[in-house]
């Protein structure tokens, strides 16, 4: 055989991956081979590997179960990271870290974005001395994270475990797509908490893809299956430009998919009933375009991409529809992350607005609401981006700072005329302030007073006094939002804002 | 025992199923006052509903047994 020969023939061996009977089980279990991923989720044609004969001599695990490479989406370039599971079950030797690293240090240099596509059991323990404490071992991969986070977009595709250390490569991304039934992440493995901890608990409730979509908050997207997943990686770098320097693609902009004319009667002039903030975004942002992140989780606030005339945009809006739409210290931390996600790159913000405040109580004041609540302020406060606030119906106390008020580097505050502003709600504010007269009145004396002075509230928080005072620089009927919103976001295009310079900002966690 | 519990604090202003009544997830079981707004609660399992454990006007907090389902 000449060498020619040889090296094609070492090389098709090592690109089959492990051994067979693990490959039958991926088929049986409906989930892809690493390098069928790779081939949906790359445009065919360009595309390059490196590493591939990676512990060929030493231990001879194919490509020590890791493809790294880059290749192009869209016609855009992207580096990328696969574990292999059918190899050692993905997990890492010394040259996989070494890989990871070293594709790491690709994206930096090249400016694009990175995915990585996880599948992995972790570290190889046996040997841990040449890959878990040293300079150039697992931890530089999260270190690297940390240095590649808003400059490029990181996204992570779980399609399996992501164990133990191996789980702050998730922890690390902008954005985590988890595959139901097979993705998974936890410190300890139940087997381990049994004999460390003595818990007894099963792979799905200590770190399934469902339990970290809708309730830790780890995992963004749930997707059902490896295709939809890669899918969806596929149409979300749409939304992002290649680097932090860049704007996102702008394209041609589609009507929306519901008729704006319905707007006003589905808008309920009762303020505290429910009402579905999908219906108002559905006839605003272009048919097709909203893609939602965190879904599953704290649902009272939705946050998603969208396209508004062509343009991207991020959007939060309170959900009236659950929990009143009313914060809590999860729709805080929600709401925080998806802003600075947003302001890392280049998004304008879109702030829809329909939120009674934060939850007040004893149970979340031990949560610790306050320095969550700061926190989405914080977030707010810092981001440079063009921002749009639109009072959709009633936007009470901190409520208003957290979804962009007037204070807050707001461009633009626009006003629907459902639209309704105050520290708080009539019934409350006027409680707090007569409290002890109508103490001292009784029955229908005590009643009468408590609606005049309710009335009185009311016309004092008149929202055309609010425009009187440049409090809202402009009150739109609910049908002729859009073509605001388009008009504004082009006028808003050339926005810069200087930073004070500090080395960063004490940021309430 | 399945049960279903309050997201939130807040008071029971209605309830709309009662003993013996089958419920699916999804299923709004209860109207909640918080902060001023209607909140209707929904189930977030299936069953039937053995005791109602709460009663109209009754302030409920976040984890609240509201149902125990059979």
């Amino acid at each position: 055989m000449s060498s020619e020969e040889e090296l094609l023939e070492k090389i098709a061996q090592i690109q089959q991956g492990g051994p067979e009977r693990y490959r039958q089980r991926a088929k049986a279990e409906g989930r892809l081979l690493v390098r069928e991923r790779l081939a949906r989720l790359l445009d065919p044609g360009f595309g390059l590997e490196d590493g591939i004969f990676a512990d060929a001599t030493d231990e001879g695990n194919p490509a020590d179960a890791v493809i790294t490479g880059i290749g192009q989406i869209h016609g855009r370039k992207v580096c990328f990271m696969a574990n292999d599971p059918t190899v050692k079950a993905g997990s890492w030797g010394p040259r996989t870290v070494e890989k990871i690293l070293r594709i790491q240090e690709a994206a930096l240099s090249l400016r694009i974005p990175l995915l990585y596509l996880v599948d992995s059991a972790g570290a190889r323990i046996t040997h841990q001395v040449d890959m878990f404490p040293g300079r150039r071992h697992a931890g530089r991969i999260f270190y690297n994270e940390v240095s590649l986070s808003g400059l490029v977009p990181q996204l992570c595709l779980l399609f399996g475990p992501s164990a133990a250390g191996g789980a702050y490569i998730p922890a690390f991304c902008d954005v985590v797509v988890m595959v139901e039934g097979h993705a998974s992440m936890y410190l300890g493995s139940p087997r381990m908490a049994e004999m460390v901890i003595g818990e007894k608990t099963t792979l799905e409730e200590m770190g399934g893809a469902r339990m970290h979509c809708e309730i830790s908050g780890c995992g963004d997207v749930l997707m059902q299956n490896d295709e939809e997943a890669i899918d969806f990686a596929r149409r979300y770098l749409q939304y992002f430009p290649d680097h932090c320097e860049n704007r996102p693609p702008m394209v041609p902009p589609i009507d929306p998919a519901q008729d704006p004319h319905e707007l006003t009667r589905m808008i309920p002039d009762n303020q505290n009933a429910p009402f579905d903030m999908f219906a108002l975004i559905e006839r605003v942002v272009d048919a097709g375009s909203f893609l939602e992140i965190k879904a599953l989780f704290a649902r009272e606030l939705l946050t998603g991409l969208a396209r508004i005339g062509g343009r991207v945009v991020g959007i939060l809006a309170n959900q009236p529809k659950v929990k009143g739409g009313v914060l809590f210290v999860d729709s805080a931390d929600k709401g925080a992350r998806f802003v600075t996600l947003c302001d890392a790159f280049n998004i304008p913000l879109l702030f829809l607005a329909d939120v009674p405040g934060f939850m007040i109580g004893s149970k979340v004041e031990r949560q610790g609401i306050i320095r969550h609540g700061a926190k989405m302020i914080y977030a707010v406060s810092e981001a440079t981006v063009p921002k749009i606030c639109v009072i959709v119906r009633k936007v009470y106390g901190a409520g208003l700072y957290a979804m962009c008020g007037p204070a807050y580097g707001a461009d633009a505050t626009l006003a629907l005329p459902t639209a309704y502003i105050a520290v708080m709600g009539p019934e409350a504010a006027v409680n707090a302030v007569y409290y002890n007269r109508i103490m001292e009145l009784e029955g229908e004396e005590r009643q009468r007073f408590i609606q005049e002075r309710r009335e009185e509230y009311q016309r004092d928080i008149d929202l055309y006094k609010l425009a009187s005072r440049l409090v809202v620089d402009a009150i739109i009927p609910p049908v002729r939002l859009r073509a605001e919103l388009i008009t504004r976001f082009e006028a808003y295009a050339s926005k810069r804002v200087a930073g004070v310079a500090k080395r960063h900002g004490v940021m309430p966690v | 025992m399945p049960i279903i519990t309050s997201p939130m604090a807040g008071t029971v202003s209605r309830l709309l199923i009662q003993d013996g009544d089958s419920v699916v997830p999804g299923q709004d079981v209860l109207m909640l006052e918080s902060m001023k707004m209607e909140i209707a609660i929904q189930a977030e399992i299936g069953g039937t509903v053995k005791t109602t454990r709460v009663s109209e006007g009754e302030f409920v907090d976040e984890g609240t047994v509201l149902f125990e389902l059979a």
